[in-house]
């Protein structure tokens, strides 16, 4: 899934000055799993913003929504007569979701409420770690299902450097050196030979920006 | 300043079924004075309360509110009380954004034996709001 | 032409190098002093590079000031800062100014150093910069496109012995030399039984290797390492020592241990020799060689 957090309050009043009718759409996937841009986020974000408004005298139309998914069109249409009575819509989907809409309706602004950080799963409650960065050149099959692209800080791809520590990554001592994963996982595993075995420098074309995948 | 014209402001107060709501009833019972300020939501359990309620109180007009919830350790559903505490942070700091400020809003914990707790901490937050002043947004 | 520094290390002499920390800016005065000073008393001086991610005069700057004066310099070369285009470049530069000799590192990740919003490279990391410098030796680029005129180096690599765990250390250190690193330079090591443990190790492979030695100052700066440098180990006994002596005298401590234990290593023959990191001490450097006899 996509992990987002919501950007300060402060940021999208800001970016929000001028607008009259707006739409604080959420986004029904995964956003709204991460706690950050589904239903109840959508009412929480729109209730502050009213209380901001009313403290400061402004009366501005905030209407709430969320759809089953922003990053499909099929999914926009239950919008559409929503989007003729705004200005802007707050879009509480990740990078993706406020791109899509706003294809979909490019007569409109179509702001950010969230600031997109990673692929990732929930470790713990109220915890969400990364996994995956796309790289399009997957190696898990030599690395006992750990990526080293994503969870080693400097994406490593022939074992732990000299910062790793007792286990720990030296940028951050909440984080697991990956590499030390890696090779706990392979020696229970019986298959130690991987770790020894040479991976040459990333192929950078494997996902050339913007990526386009066509099926066939 | 009499006690005619003196602001009155009004309060709501979510209480755990368990315990505060049962406090707030023994206060009764054993004749206890505490303002009439307070309006009282009873809930199965202080973790159910959402940010949401909360801010919908403040958009009808609430000067202040606060949710009542068991001791620390004594949630009736082990957790709620230390969840409901945690959406009390947030919703303190989103106040304080919005302009309304964080003290109109507070967690307490007591248990369902402490009517006299429930009178003070309905005495305290009247004093607290009435220092405060009427809800900006009061009549908006 | 002097001896390089690989025929050095290979005529089995006790080997000592030492670094120099480049300045911040232009100001070379105390760097160019270090080096008057160092040149002739070590086998080769390394240059940090951005070293703890600390953005400095380079490397390749400091090394050609070497070659200047009549050193023999050791590059380090980290992938931290440049893409493979970058590092190549730069070994082809640093090569027709005469230099020969290169540490391949990885480099410390950026958020311990003075620009913690950049971007961390590492588009390569230390083996596959030695698998680099091999490739570019054998006249071709890392692309497979040939060189016009290629390069020659005496390609080093680091380890720390002292790494908890030390199995994966242990791994990665048989990967650089597969990768084709003929010398090490480790990380400090302070107890030197763990170090004849790792030295047993490496000793199956034929590679030299010069054991990291960095001045303490005080018993303060002992325990602040064990605490927050990952990889170091300062025995118990060694911040005890440290303590003991009077206030002002940490530093003469440091240097009467760093001297006891290259004495130590070069008359047991533990390893090839030593790598003296004095970080801002530099003066004191001639100093530790004197008293350990050097």
């Amino acid at each position: 899934m996509i992990v987002a957090k919501q950007k300060d309050l402060e940021v999208i009043v800001g970016m929000l000055q001028g607008y009259e009718r707006i739409l604080v759409l959420g986004c029904g996937t995964c956003t709204a799993i991460c706690l950050t841009g589904g239903d109840r986020e959508v009412g929480i974000l729109a209730s502050s913003l009213r209380l901001a408004d009313k403290v400061s005298g402004k009366n501005r139309l905030l209407k709430e929504h969320t759809v089953e998914r922003q990053c499909e069109w099929e999914f926009l249409d239950e919008i559409n007569d929503q989007v003729k009575e705004v200005d802007a819509i707050l879009s509480l989907g990740c990078g993706v979701g406020v791109q899509a809409i706003s294809e979909r309706f490019p007569d409109i602004p179509v702001l950010p409420g969230l600031d997109t950080l990673f692929m990732g799963m929930p470790q713990e409650e109220s915890v969400w770690v990364e996994r995956c960065s796309g790289c399009g050149n997957c190696i898990l099959d030599k690395t006992a299902g750990i990526c080293p692209v994503t969870r080693c800080t400097k994406g490593l791809l022939n074992g732990p450097c000299g910062g790793t520590n007792n286990g720990k990554c030296e940028v951050d001592p909440e984080k697991d050196c990956a590499w030390t994963l890696i090779y706990q996982r392979l020696e229970k595993q019986g298959k130690l030979e991987l770790f020894d075995e040479y991976h040459p420098p990333r192929n950078f074309q494997a996902v050339v920006r913007p990526g386009r995948f066509t099926i066939k | 300043m009499t006690s005619e014209n003196q602001f009155e402001p009004e309060i709501i107060a979510f209480s755990c079924h368990y315990c505060a709501y049962a406090a707030a009833d023994l206060a009764g019972i054993m004749r206890l004075q505490y303002p009439t300020n307070i309006k009282l939501i009873k809930l199965p359990c202080s973790g159910t309360v959402d940010i949401l309620h909360i801010l919908n109180a403040f958009e009808q007009g609430a000067d202040g509110v606060f949710v009542a919830g068991c001791l620390r350790g004594g949630c009736h559903f082990v957790e709620g009380n230390n969840r409901a505490e945690r959406r009390i942070e947030r919703a303190k700091d989103i106040l304080d954004k919005v302009g309304l400020g964080k003290d109109r809003l507070e967690m307490f914990f007591m248990s369902s034996s402490e009517g006299p707790r429930f009178a003070e901490v309905a005495r305290e937050m009247t004093d607290r709001i009435r220092k405060l002043g009427p809800s900006p947004i009061r009549g908006v | 032409m002097a001896e390089s520094f690989r025929d050095v290390l290979n005529s089995g002499k006790f080997v000592i190098t030492s670094e120099i920390g480049p300045p911040k800016g232009t100001n070379l005065e105390k760097t160019l002093h270090h080096i008057d000073l160092l040149k002739d008393k070590v086998d080769a001086l390394n240059v940090t590079d951005n070293q703890s991610s600390v953005m400095r005069y380079p490397s390749l700057g400091g090394c050609i000031l070497i070659k200047e004066r009549g050193g023999e310099a050791i590059l380090q070369m980290t992938c931290r800062d440049r893409n493979r285009l970058a590092l190549q470049a730069d070994i082809l530069f640093a090569y027709t100014r005469g230099i020969r000799n290169i540490l391949c590192l990885t480099g410390d990740s950026i958020p311990v150093g003075d620009h913690k919003e950049a971007k961390g490279v590492f588009d390569l990391e230390s083996v596959q910069l030695i698998r680099m410098v091999r490739t570019m030796e054998s006249g071709t680029d890392i692309g497979g496109n040939e060189l016009n005129g290629a390069i020659e180096f005496y390609p080093g690599a680091i380890v720390t012995p002292e790494a908890n765990p030390i199995e994966p250390q242990l791994h990665k250190f048989k990967k650089k030399v597969a990768a084709g690193a003929e010398f090490f330079q480790t990380q400090a090591v302070y107890d030197l039984g763990n170090f004849r443990n790792f030295m047993q190790y490496a000793r199956q492979f034929n590679v030299k290797i010069l054991a990291g030695i960095v001045l303490l100052v005080s018993a303060r700066m002992a325990k602040f390492m064990n605490d927050n440098v990952p990889g170091i180990f300062v025995p118990q006994e060694l911040i005890d020592e440290l303590a003991g002596v009077e206030k002002g005298k940490g530093l003469q401590k440091g240097v009467e241990i760093a001297a006891r234990m290259i004495r130590t290593i070069k008359d047991e023959s533990i390893c090839d020799g030593v790598h003296i990191m004095a970080i801002g001490k530099e003066e004191i450097v001639p100093e530790i060689l004197a008293i350990a006899g050097l």
